[in-house]
């Protein structure tokens, strides 16, 4: 059975015409021990068929260990996304980003597709300004409303400086990540293992606590 | 595998304007719930100029799950409902902003509405339509822990407590609601009622029944929340004998209703007790210009189709203020 249903389908297929060009979606799975990979590479093939600018590349975990390497893959399911030129933004989702968050998912693509709306001066260059490694962790929820939104920054961010990197994790799925991190609410954003906050909060926040990390 | 899909965000051709801080706007709106994106369809539609101003689209119909009592809808999910109306509301070039909240109103023939980034924007008139938010208990531990044990939203946070125990704070509808979705994850439920029994609808009581991990603390309230980094124990009084004693627990959901957003507002319009606007049949408030719509109303009963009539009610004589003014 599709995991989208006729209504859902035409949606997504009206949304991701407004791709400006390709955008190549890299899934890490394995076929044992993992309850969700299945379900996961369901959805990435599911959307992929929707628009013709979208195309699927899988991987296995285990046997293709170095080219999860090369994306900085560690748990899996994974996906990645590449834009036309398969540059990595360092842009990924942990788990099968459904409920509220196939809007964080919707949105990466478009803006991976080279879609973007402009950010403020100001903000942009302190973006630009970032000059060390950066990770941010986004624990999610898939009933939270306000997940997608904190996903969505910290993809931007990623997105606009290349020492930056954003994961959305869904904290049910990644259960021994989500206790070594303290989950107990959503979103929960680490960066660099040193800051953390819960709770949406705005692009400036992030960068806040960007520029006062060590 | 369900989809709560917002399509309208991604497709709908956006006629909207960023807001303006150097011009003077007929009407601003405050709030992007029922009531404010109402208003908004209403004001564009009679033509003034209109600015709408919103902390977090949908307000609470975008938490709802399921919307039963909207009529035109047999049923419809809370984003899908938020999105309709989002959309019939981007379709006019409207000053928009979202995702921003309001700090401070100050009246005047010009009314400045100081946003949460700093920025002034002016308008002859105000509809706040701001809505409610969970109510927090204001007792010791609770802010330190919110995020670390505290939570407000269960449909957000209860698949973290799988096997854990859990103790719900209110005995209505929404900790009921709460209950039952944590019963089936949480390894034990304690639902903690300030009166001597549960107030929550049948139906949902009925549906508790059928879980055998939840238990009932009557006639207490929780006093403190204990813990380091995280939520360890809570004290629990009864409040007719005075005893006090400690709940060993990994979380506490709070679900004892809402509380009107209306702070920012506070000292220039006048409240009831409960912090809620008051208004006329009008939807006038005591300040000439300033109207109020919604949750955020002392209009009895907190229902979508409530605060969208309070927000078309609002629009209109929001209008007709300017329209005697000038």
């Amino acid at each position: 059975m599709a995991l989208f249903d006729p209504k859902i389908q035409n949606q997504l297929r009206d949304i991701l015409k407004t791709m400006k060009d390709e955008v190549r979606i890299i899934f890490f799975t394995q076929e044992i021990e993992c309850p969700m990979c299945r379900e996961t590479g369901l959805f990435v093939d599911e959307i992929a068929s929707l628009s013709d600018k979208l195309s699927v590349k899988k991987y296995n975990f285990v046997l293709d260990k170095e080219i999860a390497e090369k994306y900085g893959v560690d748990k899996i399911p994974a996906i990645v996304l590449l834009d036309k030129n398969e540059k990595d933004y360092g842009v990924k989702f942990y788990g099968l980003p459904g409920g509220y968050d196939i809007n964080s998912f919707l949105g990466a693509i478009i803006e991976i597709s080279g879609k973007r709306e402009e950010l403020p001066e100001d903000i942009l260059s302190r973006i630009k300004k970032i000059d060390k490694d950066i990770h941010i962790q986004v624990f999610v929820g898939l009933g939270c409303p306000h997940c997608p939104g904190a996903v969505a920054v910290a993809h931007r961010l990623a997105m606009e400086n290349d020492r930056i990197k954003g994961d959305m994790i869904d904290a049910a799925n990644f259960v021994h990540l989500s206790q070594k991190y303290s989950v107990t609410g959503v979103p929960k954003i680490i960066f660099n293992d040193k800051s953390e906050f819960t709770g949406a909060q705005p692009l400036t926040a992030f960068l806040d606590i960007i520029e006062n990390l060590q | 595998m369900e989809f709560n899909l917002s399509a309208v965000s991604f497709v709908s051709e956006k006629n909207f304007t960023p807001i303006e801080t150097g011009k003077v706007y007929d009407v601003l709106i405050i709030g992007g719930g029922p009531a404010g994106l109402t208003a908004a369809v209403y004001c564009m539609r009679k033509g003034v100029d209109t600015a709408i101003i919103i902390k977090s689209i949908g307000g609470q119909v975008a938490e709802t799950s399921s919307v039963e009592n909207y009529l035109g809808y047999k049923y419809i999910n809370g984003v899908e409902l938020v999105d309709k109306f989002k959309e019939q509301v981007i379709q006019f070039s409207i000053g928009y902003e979202e995702g921003q909240g309001v700090s401070l109103i100050e009246d005047g023939a010009v009314k400045n509405i100081i946003l949460e980034d700093g920025r002034t924007v002016q308008s002859r008139t105000l509809i706040i339509a701001s809505g409610k938010s969970w109510k927090k208990l204001g007792i010791p531990g609770e802010k330190k822990l919110t995020g670390h044990g505290v939570a407000y939203c269960t449909t957000c946070d209860a698949p973290l407590f799988k096997e854990k125990k859990v103790v719900i704070v209110g005995g209505g509808n929404s900790g009921v609601e709460a209950a039952i979705d944590l019963a089936g994850i949480a390894s034990g439920v304690t639902i903690i009622q300030l009166l001597d029994e549960l107030t929550a609808d049948q139906i949902l009581l009925d549906k508790l029944g059928s879980f055998g991990n939840v238990e009932m603390i009557f006639n207490s309230r929780v006093t403190e929340i204990k813990g380091d980094d995280r939520v360890e124990e809570v004290t629990v009084e009864n409040i007719g004998t005075g005893t006090v004693s400690d709940v060993k627990t990994d979380g506490i959901f709070i679900e004892i209703g809402l509380d009107p957003n209306s702070g920012f507002a506070k000292g220039v319009v006048e409240t009831n007790s409960s912090g809620e606007i008051i208004v006329d049949s009008r939807c006038a408030t005591n300040r000439p210009g300033i109207f109020a719509a919604g949750d955020v109303t002392s209009v009895p009963f907190k229902q979508i189709i409530i605060a969208g009539g309070e927000g078309a009610k609002a629009a209109l004589s929001a209008c007709e203020y300017i329209l005697k003014k000038s």
